[in-house]
């Protein structure tokens, strides 16, 4: 699966390891929740780490460790269980989480701008063709109507600025 | 009505662009159906028996009559010259071809109408009173939170792939005509003690298999908090709903399986840290969007002008007047109720030409806005008393001025099994027959408020569970019965109907009806005694006995 990071197709500097693998010597790894929390400190003392974090799981577990990590991967099982875009906000908004939110699972095109905004920044894209089409598929939209933790400005509080620089222009 | 500025034009030719996009990777098989279908539900289209339905959202309820010209021309142009008004403000075409769907979306951007969210996993249309903004004893015009509701939940980053559907109403009115306590929220608009706008928020209220009356999770907030209020809802449904069993994943499933006190300890928690932030609304942002509304300059006008008086003695005129005009906040002002419940109809149903027509008596008599109403009835919301003849006969010759409004036969129905496919039963030709049982307008007239309510399946469309006479179809070895309930209500006394005993078959179901409502004009202390009240104060028995006495 390609992964589209920075608005393009990159390697993937992190090696997913199972659970019953050996970790390689050396280089970035991808962990799973239960592999992360049965030994965090061990893990996170040997290099950059990554940890995927299933959605059904409370983020608050995974907030004290977070300035150790690099990468938390967060999961799509279905396009249509959208359960990771709350923790994605949470991780991001809340607990100011700045390492990478990778979108992983079933992330199809026509989710993108809705993750954009949620706050992932690397997607594990599903399919080759939506992920070169990434960078048109996020211009789709250049309005917004609620704000959300990715800094855009909503609807509501553009037109108070046109308001107000309006009423200063007179 | 609201008028869209440069960002809601923008957003919503953004949305078609997409639409158009994402049809056209479909007919070239780069998307699957599955992945399709999610697609199109956010987009109010849905595969039916027969061909693709096209959901169409009137927020609000709040139509112009330029906007009501375009649906007449979307129904002549891509559908079969009619179309299908639902019970939460929507309208359908049932016939429309899934390569003409962006054109048909493109022809309703252009006047400000839009589809997006009108099925699927998301925060559906936000529905209001239909009298809002214009009847009389309201705390104020809702509308304005409906549509700072609307923008909030629209393409929403965190809740467009919740656990299930997600339906918000709102009223600002003592007597509730939005429905608001079987909606996941339900928002009664009140002032504090300090004459600042909030809300009475409820929780948890829907139909369905798993009937549920909303319960209120907090009594007062703010009007400033309430976006962040309903995010903290969303956020904790999205978490914690159910996604293993679509019947059991609607809010009012974890509302009652957590309880609603936890269920609002949870919510409560979540508000708290989010009470402060981005969501917070000031009276700036509120008078922004209430100086889009269009407000009608009232004249000062009598209160009984003379052409009402001399038009009194013209009984058809009266029979008309008694049912479908209803008093409005200005003097010498009525709301006229537009009953889509002719004889023999299926309900809510209007052609092109009568949109067109309706479009023109709005704006010669009703400042150009027309409303919708979960009852499936339009109405106009602004007539001049003295022109409320002149309006008869103009309603009268599109074949609107039908004197059933709130009567027995102004039914609410789903379409049933004749265009959907969840349907299990017939739900137009039920209502058709009925109808034609009561078509005498004097026996109508006689019963007198009586809300017979038709759903094809327990997807409850139809909202059986709130009709004074509740109708459900169900299939019993590939035959079609029928589950009669009475008693049900869904105003602000909001309760779910009574079963009265085993189902009947498709043939019996208006004898049935007959049957109950003899036995109501039998039992009624006085004539003013509402069908659902002689239920509420003898219970079902009476009525059980006399409809299976003989079957």
């Amino acid at each position: 699966m390609p992964l589209v990071k920075g608005g393009h197709i990159v390697t993937d500097a992190f090696v997913r390891v199972a659970d019953d693998a050996e970790l390689p010597a050396t280089g970035a790894i991808l962990v799973s929740e239960t592999r992360f929390l049965a030994d965090p400190d061990a893990l996170a003392s040997r290099g950059k780490l990554g940890v995927i974090w299933p959605n059904n799981r409370d983020v608050d577990d995974l907030v004290p460790y977070l300035d150790r990590l690099a990468l938390v991967a967060l999961v799509f099982p279905s396009f249509r269980d959208g359960r990771a875009y709350t923790q994605a906000r949470l991780l991001r908004e809340r607990y100011g989480y700045r390492g990478e939110l990778r979108a992983t699972g079933q992330v199809l095109r026509d989710q993108f701008v809705f993750m954009l905004r949620a706050g992932f920044d690397a997607f594990d894209v599903k399919k080759q063709a939506d992920a070169e089409a990434f960078t048109e598929t996020v211009k789709r939209y250049s309005v917004f109507y609620q704000p959300a933790g990715d800094g855009r400005i909503s609807a509501l509080h553009q037109r108070l600025q046109l308001r107000h620089s309006e009423s200063a222009g007179l | 009505m609201y008028a869209y500025d440069e960002i809601d034009r923008t957003l919503v030719n953004e949305r078609v662009a997409e639409f158009r996009d994402q049809v056209k990777r479909r007919l070239s098989g780069e998307l699957s159906e599955d992945e399709f279908k999610m697609l199109r539900l956010q987009n109010g289209v849905y595969l039916q028996l027969h061909a693709y339905m096209y959901r169409i959202a009137i927020p609000y309820g709040t139509l112009a009559s330029n906007q009501l010209r375009r649906l007449a021309h979307v129904a002549r142009r891509y559908d079969r010259g009619y179309g299908h008004f639902t019970t939460r403000q929507n309208i359908q075409f049932n016939w429309i071809k899934l390569a003409e769907l962006p054109d048909a979306m493109a022809d309703l951007a252009e006047v400000g109408i839009q589809s997006m969210q009108t099925s699927g996993n998301n925060m559906r249309n936000v529905t209001a009173d239909q009298w809002a903004g214009v009847a009389p004893g309201e705390v104020e015009d809702p509308r304005i939170w409906a549509e700072l509701l609307r923008q909030f939940t629209t393409l929403h980053p965190e809740f467009s792939f919740l656990p299930r559907k997600f339906k918000i109403a709102i009223t600002a009115s003592e007597h509730d005509r939005a429905a608001i306590k079987i909606h996941d929220i339900g928002l009664r608009l009140l002032k504090n003690e300090q004459g600042e706008t909030g809300f009475e928020v409820l929780v948890g209220g829907g139909l369905g298999r798993s009937p549920f009356i909303a319960k209120t999770i907090k009594p007062f907030v703010h009007g400033h908090d309430i976006l962040s209020y309903v995010e903290a809802i969303l956020r904790v449904y999205n978490q914690y709903g159910r996604r293993d069993n679509i019947y059991k994943a609607r809010i009012k499933i974890l509302v009652h399986e957590l309880g609603i006190e936890k269920f609002a300890a949870e919510v409560e928690e979540e508000w708290q840290q989010i009470r402060e932030g981005v969501l917070k609304l000031d009276d700036g942002i509120v008078e922004d969007i209430r100086s889009r509304f269009f407000y009608p300059a009232y004249e000062a006008l009598p209160h009984m002008p003379d052409e009402l008086k001399q038009a009194a003695h013209d009984a058809k005129f009266e029979a008309w007047r008694k049912n479908s005009v209803f008093p409005h906040k200005q003097q010498g002002y009525a709301i006229v109720t537009v009953s889509l419940k002719p004889v023999g109809k299926p309900p809510g149903d209007a052609t092109a030409d009568q949109m067109d027509g309706l479009a023109d008596i709005a704006d010669k008599y009703s400042f150009g806005e027309i409303r919708v109403g979960h009852e499936q009835n339009l109405a106009l919301p602004h007539v001049r008393k003295h022109d409320l003849p002149a309006v008869w006969k103009a309603l009268e010759a599109i074949g609107l001025a039908i004197p059933n409004v709130n009567l027995v036969s102004d039914i609410i129905a789903c379409p049933g099994l004749d265009y959907c496919s969840l349907a299990n039963a017939r739900s137009i030709p039920i209502a058709q027959e009925i109808t034609r049982r009561f078509a005498n307008h004097d026996t109508a007239n006689l019963i007198g408020r009586l809300h017979i309510n038709i759903s094809g399946c327990i997807n409850a469309c139809g909202h059986h569970h709130v009709g004074h006479i509740g109708i459900l179809g169900v299939e019993k070895n590939n035959e079609e019965f029928y589950q009669i309930t009475i008693g049900g209500r869904a105003d602000e006394g909001a309760v779910l109907g009574t079963l009265i005993g085993p189902a009947v078959p498709y043939a019996e179901v208006a004898d049935v009806v007959e049957d109950i409502v003899e036995a109501y004009l039998a039992l009624r202390a006085h004539p003013e005694e509402l069908f659902v009240d002689t239920v509420k104060r003898l219970g079902v028995e009476p009525f059980r006995e006399r409809v299976y006495a003989t079957r």
